[in-house]
C-alpha cells in the first residue's frame, strides 16, 4: 500500500503578490489550522519539495526562476497555484511587467481562487494536491514497472 | 559475551535502531505540536517521509553525492555495531567523526551555496562536539575499574558510572542538543523545515539521497542515545531500566530545549559548547584525577 | 657492519661534490639520481644487514676514531666561523655569540679538560634503524623529486631568481650525511658536530633565494637551532665537570640508576630543550614557518624526513628518562600545547604550505607529548607518528609544489575543484590528507595509544591538561584538514589546463602514496616486528599496546575507509539520475557556477571557507603562546638547573 500521500511536503514560492495570499499560507501552519497534521512540511527547498505551491503572478524577472525551481523538484510532484493572481495575474494581469498566472511559465494542477485566499480554501486546494499526488505517484511507479 | 551475543545485538541494533528512534522522532513531532497548541501529524510521520522519500525521482547536482552518502550511512552503521557490540568506546567515537567526513565531502560536492555554507558550519559544529565525545571515551575509562574503553566492561561495572561522571554526563546532554540539530543549535542543517541556509549540508539531497542521510542520523542518534545509556549501566540487571529511563528523560529534555529557545549563531555555539566542556567534564576529569592518585 | 655505517656517513658528505661543480643540467641531474639511488639502497641494504644479523644493539667506534674526532672538531670551528662571517656580513652580531659560546665550550673541554672513559662512540639499535630507513627512502625521494621541481622553479616561474640549483641540491646531500650520522651516533661530541650541520644546512637552504624575506627567516631558524645547540653544549660540559662522560646512554643509564638526583636530569633537561628547538615547539616555531620561504623540497626536506626529525630523535633516545619527572612534565606540555595551538593557528591559514607547516607542528607536538609521557604505549605511538608523519607530509609537501607548479598557487582557496582539473594530483593529495587525520589511518592509531597512556601519566595534573589537549587538538585538527579536503572535490571554475608536473615529481609522489597504504596495510605487522622490539630493547619489557581484538576493528575500519566508498562507487556508477542544477534560490545563470545578481547580468559566485580569524587568527594566537610556552620552558628550566647546583 502506498502511504506516499501521507508525506506531502511544501514549497512556497512568492511570486509578485501583494503578500496577503503568503500570510494565509503561513496562516495554515499556524495552531489553528495545523496543516502538519496531514504530514505537511513546509520546507524551504525544491529539492525535497512535493507541492508547489505558488502565490503571486508571474512577471518577467522571476519566470524564469519559477522555471527552474519546478525543474528542481523531483517527480513525482504538484503544483497548486494559490490566489486569483497565481491563477489568472489578477488586478496586476495588466501591468508592463506581468505575463500572467502561474500557468504562463508551468503546468498548474490545481488553483485555489480569492483574494486573498482563505487558509480553509487552501488547505482544500492542498488536500485535493495530495490526492492528485498519490494519482501521480502511482502512474509513475507503474510507468517505472512498464520500463 | 559471546559471539553470538555479540552478532545478536549487532544485528539487533541495525534492525531495531530505525524503528526505536524514528518512532521516538515522531513521538517528538507529536509532542512538540501540542506544546504548541496543534494536533500534530501521526507518530508514524517519520516513516511515511523515510518511504516518500525513497520512492521520490532520482535528481543529482553531483555524481559523487549518493557514493559519499552511502558510504556515510555505512560507516556510522559500523560505529553503531562497535558500540551495542561492546568494543571499544574511543574506537566507536573516532569512526563516528571519520563518517561525519563523508557527510561533509558529499555536501561540499556539489559546490552549492547552501550546502558549503551548511558544510562549513558543520565543520564548526563537529569541531564544537568533539572533544567532549573524547572525553566521555576518557571518562569512562577513568571511572570503571579495572579501567578500560570496552563498552562491554563498562556496561557491566560495579555501580552506575553517573557517580563518578556528572560533570561528563551535563556537558555530554548539552552537545545531544548540538548533534539531533535541535533549535538552539540548528546551525548547519535543522530537524526543522524551514532555516536560513535553506536545509544546510543536505540542501542538495534529493530523495533517496536525503532517504540515506535521515536514516543515517537515526543510527548515530541510537549510538548517542546508547552512550547516554551506559553512564546509567551497571552489574544490576535493573540498571537497564534506569537507562532507559534516563534516555526518556534526556530526549524529553531536548525536545523542552527545542520547543523553548530561540536560535543561536555558531560562534556562540563554539564558546559555549567549549566553555561547557572545560568547566563541566574538565572539572570532573580533574578531580577523578586527583581521587585517583590519591588512592594511589 | 661499521663499515657500513661509515660509508653511510661519508658517501653522501662526498658525493655532495657532484652537484656543486657540475653545471650542466642533464649532467647534474644524472649524478643526483644515481646519488639517491645508491643512498637509498645502500641505507636500506645496511639497516636489512643489521636486522638480519639478530637485531641487537650495536656499539661500535668508527674506523680511524681519532681522525674523525678531529674532524669534528675542526668541522665545529669551521662552522663557527662561517657563522660569525654570515652573521657580520648581514649584520646580525648578535648570533656570532650563540655560534662561538656553543662551540668554544666544548672544543676547550675536548682539547684541555679532563680526560673520560673510552666508549663507543656509535651504536646502531632499533631506533636507528627506523630513522636510517625513514632517512635513506623519504630523504632521497625528496631529492629525486627535487631535480624535476627546481627545474620548473627557475625556468617557468622565478626567472628573476640567480639559479644556484648546483649549491641547493649539494646541500641536500650533505642533509642527508648529518642525519645519518646523527642518528647513528652515541657521543655527544659527534652528535653535536651533526647537529650543527644540520642547522647550518637548513639555515642555508632557507636562506636560497637571497630575497630580503629569505635571509630574515633563515637567520631566525639559525639562531633557534644555534640556541638549541647551546643546549647539547652545555650537556657536554656538564659531562666533562660531573659525570665523565659524554655518552648519550651513560646520561641515561644515570638518571635510571638515580631517578630522584636532580643533579642526572640536567643533561637530560637541556637535551630536551635542544631537542623542543630542533623541532619546531613552541615558542620555537618561527623557524619552520619561516622555512616555507625557501622552495618546496628543502621544506619537504624540513619538515618530513630530517631536520625537525633529529629533535623528535633525540626526544625518543631521551624518553624513558623522562617517565614522570619535571623534564617529562616540561616536554610533555610543551608538546601537548603545541599540538593544540598550532592546530588552531593551522584553521586560519589558507595558504597551503603554511597549514602544512603548522599541521607539521602540530603533529610533532603530538609525538614530542608522548616520549615526554615517557610509556610504552606512547612511545609506540610516538614512533608511529614519526613513521607516518614522515611519509604522508613529505608526499603533501610534494603535491603542493606540484600544484603550485602547475596552476600557480598554492592557496587553498584556488584548489576549487582540484579533482576535476588535474585528478592525478588531487588525488594524492586526498591520499595524503586521509593519512594526516582519519581514522583508521596512522594517525588516529597513534592518537589513540597517546590518550589511553596520558590517562595513565601518574600527575593528575599534567594528565588533565594533556588528556584536554589532545581532545581539543583532535577537533581543530579534523576542521582544518576537512575543510581541505572538501575543497578539492567538487566542480571548478576553472578550464582543464595542460598539466606540468615533470615525471620525476610523479614518480616520487606515487611512490609515496604506495608507501603510505603499504604502512596501513602492513600495521599490525609493523608494530610486532619493529617497535616491539624497539621498545623491548628501550624499556626492558614487551607489553601488547593495542590489543588483538583492537587490531582486529582497526583493520576491519581500515577495509571500511577503502572499500566502503569504492564499492558505493561502483554500486551507484550506473544509477539513474537527471542532473540539476544546484538551488541558488532559482537564480542560476545557467550553470552551477555563476547567478544572476540584481543588475540582471551573471555573476561569477565565490565559496570560502571558515578561516575563523578573529579567534584562530596568528594575531590574536601566536604571541600569546610564545609567552605561555616560554614560561613553562623557563620555570621548568629553573627548577632543573636550581636543583642540580
Amino acid at each position: 500500500m502506498s502511504t506516499i500521500h501521507k508525506s506531502p511536503w511544501l514549497l512556497h514560492y512568492d511570486g509578485s503578490s501583494c503578500n496577503g495570499c503568503d500570510i494565509e499560507v503561513l496562516a495554515c501552519t499556524t495552531p489553528v489550522y495545523d496543516v502538519e497534521r496531514f504530514g505537511v512540511i513546509n520546507t524551504g527547498n525544491p529539492m525535497h519539495a512535493d507541492i508547489f505551491l505558488v502565490t503571486g503572478g508571474v512577471n518577467s524577472q522571476n519566470a524564469s526562476v519559477v522555471k527552474q525551481i519546478y525543474e528542481q523538484m523531483p517527480e513525482p510532484k504538484v503544483v497548486i497555484a494559490v490566489g486569483t493572481c497565481a491563477c489568472t495575474g489578477g488586478i496586476f494581469k495588466e501591468c508592463y511587467n506581468i505575463k500572467g498566472g502561474a500557468d504562463t511559465v508551468i503546468p498548474v494542477d490545481i488553483y485555489v481562487p480569492g483574494c486573498a485566499a482563505r487558509p480553509e480554501s487552501i488547505i482544500d486546494g492542498v488536500v485535493k494536491g495530495v490526492a492528485l499526488f498519490k494519482e501521480k505517484a502511482a502512474k509513475l511507479a507503474a510507468s517505472e514497472k512498464a520500463n | 559475551m559471546t559471539v553470538q551475543t555479540k552478532v545478536i545485538l549487532a544485528v539487533c541494533y541495525i534492525i531495531l535502531a530505525p524503528v526505536v528512534i524514528g518512532l521516538l522522532d515522531g513521538f517528538d513531532r507529536k509532542i512538540s505540536a501540542r506544546m504548541q497548541g496543534r494536533k500534530g501529524p501521526s507518530v508514524l510521520q517519520p516513516f511515511y517521509d523515510l518511504k516518500k522519500l525513497f520512492e521520490k525521482e532520482a535528481l543529482c547536482a553531483n555524481r559523487a553525492q549518493l557514493f559519499l552518502i552511502r558510504s556515510y550511512l555505512m560507516f556510522i552503521m559500523l560505529s553503531g555495531v562497535l558500540f551495542f557490540a561492546g568494543y571499544d568506546l574511543l574506537l566507536v567515537v573516532f569512526a563516528l567523526s571519520t563518517s561525519a567526513v563523508f557527510l561533509i565531502l558529499a555536501a561540499t560536492s556539489t559546490h552549492s551555496p547552501f550546502s558549503s555554507q551548511g558544510t562549513h558550519r558543520e565543520l564548526a559544529q563537529i569541531m564544537a562536539c568533539e572533544p567532549m565525545e573524547l572525553l566521555v571515551a576518557v571518562g569512562f575509562y577513568l571511572a570503571t575499574v579495572p579501567r578500560t574503553f570496552n563498552v562491554e566492561f563498562i556496561s557491566k561495572s560495579f555501580s552506575p558510572n553517573i557517580i563518578y561522571l556528572p560533570g561528563f554526563f551535563i556537558g555530554f546532554v548539552f552537545i545531544l542538543t548540538i548533534k539531533f540539530r535541535k533549535s538552539p543549535f540548528d546551525i548547519s542543517t535543522s530537524h526543522h523545515a524551514h532555516q536560513e541556509v535553506v536545509k544546510g549540508v543536505t540542501a542538495e539531497m534529493v530523495g533517496r539521497e536525503y532517504a540515506l542521510v535521515t536514516l543515517a542520523e537515526w543510527y548515530e542518534s541510537a549510538v548517542l542515545y546508547g552512550i547516554v545509556g551506559l553512564f546509567f549501566m551497571s552489574r544490576n540487571p535493573f540498571s537497564i531500566v534506569y537507562a532507559i529511563i534516563a534516555i526518556l528523560v534526556v530526549w524529553f529534555l531536548e525536545i523542552v530545549i527545542d520547543n523553548t529557545s530561540a536560535r543561536v549563531k555558531w560562534q556562540l555555539m563554539l564558546k559555549l559548547a567549549w566553555g561547557v566542556t572545560i568547566i563541566a567534564a574538565g572539572m570532573n576529569l580533574f578531580l577523578l584525577e586527583i581521587i585517583r592518585s590519591n588512592i594511589r | 657492519m661499521e663499515a657500513l655505517v661509515t660509508a653511510l656517513i661519508c658517501l653522501p658528505f662526498l658525493w655532495a661534490i657532484f652537484p656543486a661543480v657540475i653545471h650542466n643540467s642533464k649532467c647534474r641531474a644524472f649524478f643526483v639520481y644515481l646519488g639517491c639511488g645508491i643512498i637509498m639502497v645502500l641505507s636500506v641494504y645496511t639497516a636489512v644487514q643489521w636486522y638480519l644479523s639478530g637485531g641487537q644493539p650495536l656499539n661500535f667506534s668508527l674506523p680511524y676514531q681519532e681522525t674523525f674526532d678531529h674532524v669534528y672538531l675542526a668541522g665545529d670551528i669551521f662552522l663557527m666561523c662561517l657563522i660569525i662571517y654570515l652573521s657580520f656580513k648581514y649584520k646580525k652580531y648578535i648570533i656570532s655569540v650563540l655560534a662561538v659560546v656553543g662551540t668554544l665550550v666544548p672544543a676547550f673541554l675536548e682539547v684541555w679538560g679532563p680526560e673520560i672513559k673510552e666508549v663507543p662512540t656509535m651504536r646502531f639499535d632499533w631506533l636507528t634503524f627506523v630513522m636510517v630507513i625513514i632517512i635513506g627512502v623519504v630523504g632521497t625521494l625528496i631529492g629525486i623529486y627535487a631535480v624535476g621541481y627546481m627545474h620548473g622553479y627557475h625556468i617557468h616561474h622565478h626567472k628573476e631568481l640567480k639559479d644556484r640549483r648546483s649549491f641547493f641540491l649539494a646541500m641536500v646531500f650533505v642533509f642527508y650525511g648529518a642525519m645519518f650520522g646523527l642518528v647513528s651516533s652515541a657521543s655527544l661530541t659527534s652528535m653535536y658536530f651533526f647537529w650543527e650541520i644540520t642547522s647550518v644546512t637548513s639555515f642555508l637552504l632557507i636562506g636560497y633565494t637571497r630575497t630580503q624575506e629569505a635571509i630574515d627567516n633563515s637567520f631566525r631558524a639559525l639562531w633557534m637551532n644555534l640556541l638549541g645547540g647551546c643546549g647539547i653544549a652545555t650537556a657536554i660540559t656538564v659531562g666533562y665537570l660531573w659525570f665523565d662522560t659524554v655518552n648519550l646512554f651513560e646520561f641515561l643509564r644515570l638518571v635510571k640508576i638515580s631517578p630522584d638526583s636532580v643533579k642526572c636530569l640536567l643533561p637530560i633537561i637541556v637535551l630536551a630543550f635542544a631537542a623542543l628547538t630542533k623541532s619546531a615547539q613552541f615558542p620555537f616555531s618561527g623557524w619552520l614557518l619561516g622555512a616555507m620561504v625557501a622552495p618546496t623540497p628543502s621544506s619537504a626536506l624540513l619538515h618530513s624526513a630530517t631536520m625537525v626529525k633529529a629533535g623528535v630523535y633525540l626526544l625518543i633516545r631521551l624518553s624513558p628518562a623522562m617517565a614522570d619527572n619535571y623534564v617529562g612534565n616540561m616536554v610533555a606540555l610543551i608538546g601537548g600545547f603545541t599540538f593544540l595551538v598550532s592546530s588552531c593557528l593551522a584553521i586560519s591559514a589558507s595558504d597551503g604550505k603554511k597549514v602544512l607547516a603548522y599541521s607539521t607542528i602540530s603533529n610533532l607536538g603530538l609525538i614530542v607529548a608522548c616520549t615526554g609521557c615517557g610509556y610504552e604505549e606512547t612511545l609506540w605511538a610516538a614512533l608511529f607518528l614519526v613513521i607516518f608523519h614522515a611519509v604522508s607530509k613529505s608526499m603533501l609537501f610534494q603535491c603542493v609544489g606540484a600544484i603550485e607548479n602547475t596552476t600557480g598557487s598554492r592557496d587553498i582557496e584556488d584548489m576549487q575543484g582540484l579533482m576535476t582539473i588535474f585528478p592525478k594530483l588531487a588525488f594524492i593529495l586526498l591520499v595524503g590528507i586521509a593519512g594526516m587525520f582519519l581514522a583508521p589511518f596512522g594517525m588516529l592509531i597513534s592518537k589513540w595509544a597517546a590518550l589511553k597512556a596520558f590517562i595513565d601519566t601518574h600527575s593528575a595534573y599534567v594528565s588533565t591538561l594533556m588528556i584536554v589537549f589532545i581532545c581539543f587538538g583532535s577537533a581543530t585538527t579534523m576542521f582544518y584538514w576537512t575543510k581541505w579536503m572538501s575543497k578539492i572535490i567538487g566542480v571548478s571554475p576553472r578550464e582543464q589546463s595542460r598539466d606540468l608536473t615533470k615525471k620525476n615529481e610523479y614518480i616520487s609522489m606515487f611512490f609515496h602514496a604506495i608507501m603510505m597504504v603499504a604502512l596501513i596495510l602492513g600495521f599490525p605487522w609493523l608494530s610486532k616486528t619493529i617497535l616491539k622490539p624497539l621498545s623491548k630493547e628501550m624499556f626492558g619489557a614487551v607489553e601488547q599496546v593495542i590489543s588483538y581484538e583492537n587490531i582486529i576493528i582497526m583493520i576491519v575500519l581500515l577495509v571500511g575507509v577503502f572499500v566502503v566508498p569504492i564499492v558505493n562507487f561502483i554500486g551507484t556508477k550506473n544509477k539513474k539520475a537527471r542532473t540539476v542544477l544546484t538551488y541558488m534560490g532559482g537564480a542560476n545563470a545557467g550553470d552551477n557556477m555563476s547567478f544572476i545578481s540584481a543588475t540582471g547580468e551573471p555573476k561569477e559566485m565565490h565559496i570560502a571557507n571558515f578561516y575563523m580569524q578573529d579567534v584562530m587568527g596568528e594575531k590574536s594566537l601566536f604571541k600569546p603562546a610564545i609567552v605561555v610556552s616560554s614560561f613553562i620552558i623557563i620555570v621548568y628550566l629553573i627548577i632543573v638547573i636550581g636543583g642540580a647546583f
